[in-house]
């Protein structure tokens, strides 16, 4: 119970990742929430990645997550600037609302 | 050790509710505050476990800059107050059981397979937690990324600023009815557009605008 080992920080991300896919599928509210629950998902695969990086001594998962950061970034950005132009011209970002294209 | 493990569990435990509070909380605008506490407690969990560098780098870049930038969207959009109505069921397609179930499915996979590694001890040595002593992780990250991963970097770089490009052009608008400044307009006027030279007579005096 003292002893933090891996497997403490793989149950961490893998809480986390859980919580990110229960908040992709329970949310009912708008598509900003959703976004924010891909973030999670990221962070727990960063979590996953720095913690196997630091107990093998190989410093490749942790460049690995500074890319993982980078592309996180890119798409936080290119997301939110799609949600933006979705709201001028339907006003609305409400998830069930949003079946333009009927699937 | 005792310390190292009474820290963990403060910071990944609110990480873990900070999570929840993430998916479940009504209003938007607090999500996103937990959103940051959960960033921040991660990057101390980083610090701690001997990765300071990318501590740092995410504490930059997510509550620097994701973050902020989830904030301003939240608020400008005005979406913050909407109700959310969860199990409520008037056009209920049943997503949320299923979700629910794949959700957990997901996450005993994921404990039986960190479970699994019990069984290989030999492969896991905790003992060099401490192996880079010579030189710090800022120091070890810098001599690897920027010669075997000089690729990747660049790469990265370009992704960065594609969507940056992206972003821009999608929110882009051209307004109407916005007086604007036309620097060609303003450099390209002459003397014969603006100044007339007029001969005026005596007693008559000139008139303005025939």
């Amino acid at each position: 119970m003292t002893e933090i080992g891996l497997g403490h920080y793989l149950t961490l991300g893998a809480v986390i990742f859980s919580i990110g896919i229960i908040g992709i599928f329970l949310n009912r509210k708008n598509i900003i929430v959703i976004l924010m629950s891909i973030e999670l998902i990221l962070l727990a695969v960063n979590i996953n990645l720095v913690s196997f990086s630091i107990y093998l001594g190989d410093l490749t998962g942790q460049v690995f997550t500074l890319f993982i950061l980078t592309v996180a970034a890119a798409e936080a950005a290119i997301g939110l600037a799609i949600i933006v132009v979705y709201y001028r011209n339907s006003g609305t970002i409400r998830v069930e609302e949003i079946d333009r294209l009927k699937g | 050790m005792i310390a190292h493990a009474i820290f963990f569990y403060i910071f990944s435990i609110i990480a873990v509710i900070s999570a929840i509070m993430v998916t479940v909380s009504k209003n938007t605008v607090h999500s996103v505050f937990f959103l940051i506490l959960d960033f921040i407690s991660i990057s101390c969990l980083f610090i701690m476990i001997g990765a300071e560098f990318l501590g740092m780098i995410m504490l930059i870049v997510y509550v620097g800059a994701v973050a902020v930038l989830f904030l301003f969207v939240v608020m400008m959009l005005n979406v913050a107050q909407q109700k959310n109505r969860w199990f409520i069921s008037e056009d209920n397609s049943g997503h949320i059981p299923f979700g629910l179930i794949i959700s957990t499915v997901i996450f005993f996979e994921l404990i039986i397979v960190i479970g699994g590694w019990k069984y290989k001890p030999d492969l896991l040595n905790p003992s060099n937690l401490n192996v880079l002593n010579k030189i710090s992780n800022t120091h070890s990250l810098g001599q690897v990324l920027y010669t075997e991963y000089i690729h990747i970097f660049q790469i990265s770089g370009m992704i960065l600023l594609i969507s940056m490009i992206g972003a821009i052009v999608l929110t882009f608008r051209q307004r109407e009815g916005v007086k604007k400044q036309s620097y060609l307009k303003q450099i390209s006027r002459e003397r014969s557009d603006g100044v007339t030279t007029v001969n005026v007579e005596i007693k008559k005096g000139v008139k303005i605008d025939d």
